[in-house]
Order: C-alpha cells, then structure tokens, then sequence
C-alpha cells in the first residue's frame, strides 16, 4: 500500500456516499411499498415510476421540452435584459431610483397571483414564459447592479488617473468585475424560472395546451393517475438539478479562466 | 541626478508642484485640510508623516490630481501635470488579469497595444525584481509580490513622479525593510520624485531627504525636517546618529502637532 492510498479511498468513499445513501432510499421505498402492499393510486413503488417514465415517455418528453424550452427561454430574456437594465442603472441613478420600484413590485407579489391576470391578456404559452421570465429576472438585475458597483473603488480612480474612457472603464473594470455577481444571478434566476413555469402552467390549467410537464401532473392528479404524476416530478426535480449543475459548471469555467486564458 | 543625493542641493531644486493655502472640505462637512503650505522639490524623497487621520493622504490625492482643494491651488511647474505614478495603501490589482496586463493597464488605457507595451512591461517587472513572474495571477502572490506589482504599474509609464500612499502599511516588517531598500534603488535609477505617505517615524527617517510633519484638525504641515544624508543608503544607516536625531526630532514634532491638536 502506498501511503497516498487511504486519502485516495476516503475520497472516493466521500464522492460514492450520497449516491450510495440515495440509492438505499430508493431501496427501503420499493421495500416499505411491497411489504405494506401501498396501492400504487396512494404511493407507487420507485419500480413502478421508471416502468411509466419509460411507458409515458411520448408523453412526457414532449412535455420536458416545452417545460426546457420556457424555462431556458425565459432565462436567457432575464440574463440578456437583467445585463442590459443593470447597465442603464450603473451608468444613470434616475433611471434606477425611477425603474428599481417596478421591478421590486415585480418582485414580492407572488407569481401565482399574477399568474391568472396574464393568462386572461395573454396566450397561455406566452403567459407561462412571461411569469418565467418575471421571477428570473430580478435576482440576475440586482445581482448585475450590484456586480457592476462593486468594482474596486481604488481601481476605479486609478482608471481615471489614467484618463480612461467610460467605455474602457466599463470593458476593463466594471464588466470582470460584475461576472461574478452576474453567473450567481443567474444561478439563482435559473432555479426561478424552472418554479415561474410551473407555477403558471398549473394557474393556467386546463388552458394550458402547451402541455408542460406541470400540466402533466394536473392532468393526471386529475385522472388518479399517481405514477404518472411521480413521473412527471422527477423529470421536473432533474431539470433543476440540471440548471443548477449547469451553472455551477459554467461559472467555475468562466471563473477559472481568469486565472488560466491569458497564460501563452 | 546626483543633486538629488544631498539633502542641502534638494534645498536649492527647483519646485515642482507647489500647494499653497489648501483647505480641503468633504461634502460630510469634515474639513481634512486648512492651510496647507508644501512645495514638493525636484528630484527629492519627501515623507508626509502624521497620525491616522491627519489629511496627509487627503494631500497626495490633491497632488495626483484625484479630488480638487476646496481652496487654494495645486500649482506644476510649467503649469501642466508630468507623468505620475500613484502606488494605493492595497495593491489594488485586477484578480482577473495576470501580473503582466495589470503592469500594461496604464499604457493600455492610452491605447498602446500588448506587443508595443512588452519590453516597458518587463523593465518595470524586473525593476520591482519580479522578472519571470509575468504569467501569474494576483492570487498566487504573496503580499509582498503583489505591492511590488502594484509599484511596477506605476513605474510603466515611467513618472516623473512617484506617490506612494502608506503602500507597506500592511506588510510585515522584514518585507517592508526589503521594499524601503528597493524603493531607494529604483529612485535612484529612475532618478524620480518621490512623495511618500506614512505613519511611521522609522520608515520616513530611513527612506525620506525631507519629511514634512502634519498635525490633525484641521490637517497642516506643523514642521518639516531635513535629512542630512544621501540618499543612497543601506542598513547601517539605521544605526547611525542622524538617524537617531531625525527620528528624535520627528517623534518631538509629532508629539507637539498632538499637543497642539488638544488646545482649543
């Protein structure tokens, strides 16, 4: 045995425990269902779940895209707008002390209960896609503001010592300086838009023909049909975990770069 | 010049930026600065040395260019403001960029390309004695290494003259005597202006061919103290008599300037 060796296994045994202990989940779930004979109308058996995934599956992935297609869709309006707003507010404070209201509004009234008013102005798959894009869009704005303030202050006056331009005080300076800030907003904001989506396809019913996922799950709470159901929430739960893993990703990515990319 | 090497010919320099009557009032009410008289000669070490809080870091932004007194003048000889080197009390690097474009910020802001800035960029490096260190990242540096990067951006555009705010305050102390050594060299070999921010009797009597003491509220030189002793010093001289008078004296002045601040 090397003496690098145990380090080496207790890693690994870190790395395999949560899968390890998830699976055990799953097992002492099928095992609870078979024992106590549970109906699967009251609580399917995780078995029973990935046979209707596989079953269902015309069905549901279908649903996933448009869920995926709303949520990434409302995110990318939130990431591009949030940057763009947060610009205008960096450069002007009337702007923000003017604008910072609406979205704050925006902000604290649940989407739920402004979920039904778009629904009646708009179109169903729209509507899901604005309330979306509302509740992603505030965490990646105030991040982005606040990205955008936080650069150095020192920097800052030795960039006008140097005479700098606004925009090379922008480019430089502020925009680096905001990336942090900015890929946290969007992490935030990617998780939100997941939950914006499927709270307005649930307010929207029977009206939504766009038929994501969350209507999935409505339509077949209505029809008993639980697997299905169980189904359908697991799919919704991956996305999150997918966004929030994406993200993660790509901010250490982009991150790691600063200090890597301009070695030659 | 070897003029500079003899505190009696700095007497005789000839001015280079002159504050006359300078009062400095923020927009909190809190007046930093009433009265402040200083001439800053060619080719001198001058040392600002005073408590926290006396105004002297107030007067090199005033010199730099970075606030404007609320009264009195800044005046340059021949009215126009030379090359300028600002070292801040942090180094104050861009985290995101490596050693060499931080060193290239001053001449990139005035649009000389990478390739162009390279061989400035290297001499400033090796000048602070970080030759080879050009592809690292702020993070990777010690304290140390990363004041000595912030002196080599100052150094890039090759100043007439150089001012350093309080820049090894937060340093430990065989690191700070290894940079006042460095600091004396490079003045000799740019043959720059220096003024230099301290709180540090020790340190402005070790490195300074004049210190000008400022007393607090309202901020003021209270008295200035010439070092009789080249410039081109080492260790030792920090066992010898002047260097015991100068730190005898300055210690006396800044005990006064206190006394005076107490009075009504």
């Amino acid at each position: 045995m090397t003496r690098a060796s145990p380090p080496a296994l207790r890693r690994a045994a870190e790395a395999l425990a949560p899968a390890l202990v998830f699976c055990a989940a799953l097992v002492a779930w099928e095992i609870l269902v078979r024992v106590r004979e549970i109906p699967p109308y009251i609580l399917p058996s995780p078995s029973l779940i990935g046979a209707t995934l596989r079953s269902d599956w015309p069905v549901l992935s279908s649903a996933l895209w448009v869920t995926l297609k709303t949520t990434f869709t409302a995110l990318f309006l939130a990431g591009a707008g949030g940057l763009a707003l947060a610009l205008l507010f960096a450069r002007w404070r009337w702007v923000e002390r003017s604008l910072f209201p609406f979205a704050v509004v925006l902000q604290v009234t649940p989407i739920i209960a402004i979920a039904p008013l778009l629904l009646v102005y708009l179109e169903a798959g729209t509507a899901v896609l604005v309330c979306a894009f509302i509740v992603a869009f505030f965490p990646v704005l105030s991040n982005a503001v606040l990205g955008l303030r936080s650069a150095d202050r020192n920097l800052v006056e030795l960039y006008e010592l140097y005479g700098a331009t606004r925009w090379q005080q922008l480019r430089l300076l502020r925009l680096p300086s905001a990336l942090p800030y900015f890929l946290g907003g969007l992490r935030i904001g990617g998780g939100l838009a997941l939950i914006g989506a499927i709270v307005a396809e649930i307010a929207a019913g029977a009206a939504g023909r766009g038929a994501g996922l969350a209507f999935r799950i409505v339509e077949a709470g209505y029809r008993l049909n639980v697997p299905r159901m169980f189904a359908a929430l697991a799919l919704v739960s991956l996305t999150g975990v997918a966004i929030f893993v994406l993200f993660s990703v790509l901010s250490k990515a982009l991150l790691g770069r600063w200090h890597d990319s301009e070695t030659r | 010049m070897s003029a500079s090497a003899h505190a009696p010919s700095v007497r005789a320099a000839a001015p280079l930026v002159t504050l006359q009557g300078v009062r400095k009032t923020f927009d909190t009410g809190t007046m930093a600065l009433d009265g402040l008289d200083l001439v800053v000669r060619e080719g001198e070490f001058l040392s600002l040395l005073g408590p926290s809080g006396c105004g002297k870091s107030t007067a090199l932004r005033l010199i730099a260019g970075l606030a404007a007194p609320s009264a009195g003048s800044v005046t340059w000889r021949g009215g126009r403001r030379p090359e300028l080197g600002f070292v801040f009390q942090e180094p104050t690097l861009m985290p995101w960029a490596s050693v060499a474009d931080n060193v290239w910020l001053p001449l990139r802001l005035r649009g000389t390309a990478r390739a162009t800035a390279m061989p400035h960029i290297m001499s400033a490096l090796a000048l602070v004695g970080l030759a080879g260190f050009e592809h690292a990242y702020p993070g990777e540096l010690s304290g140390g290494m990363k004041m000595r990067v912030s002196i080599a951006r100052a150094l890039a555009t090759r100043p007439a003259i150089l001012l350093l705010d309080e820049p090894f305050a937060a340093l430990d102390e065989i690191t700070r005597f290894r940079l006042n050594d460095d600091l004396l060299r490079l003045r000799e070999e740019l043959s720059a202006t220096v003024v230099f921010v301290t709180h540090s009797v020790f340190e402005s009597a070790y490195l300074s061919s004049r210190i000008a003491v400022f007393g607090a509220r309202p901020g003021r030189v209270t008295q200035e103290i010439d070092v009789a002793e080249p410039l081109a010093r080492t260790a030792d001289f920090r066992a010898s008599p002047v260097f015991a008078a100068v730190c005898r004296d300055a210690s006396a002045a800044l005990e006064r300037a206190s006394a005076l601040e107490g009075a009504p």
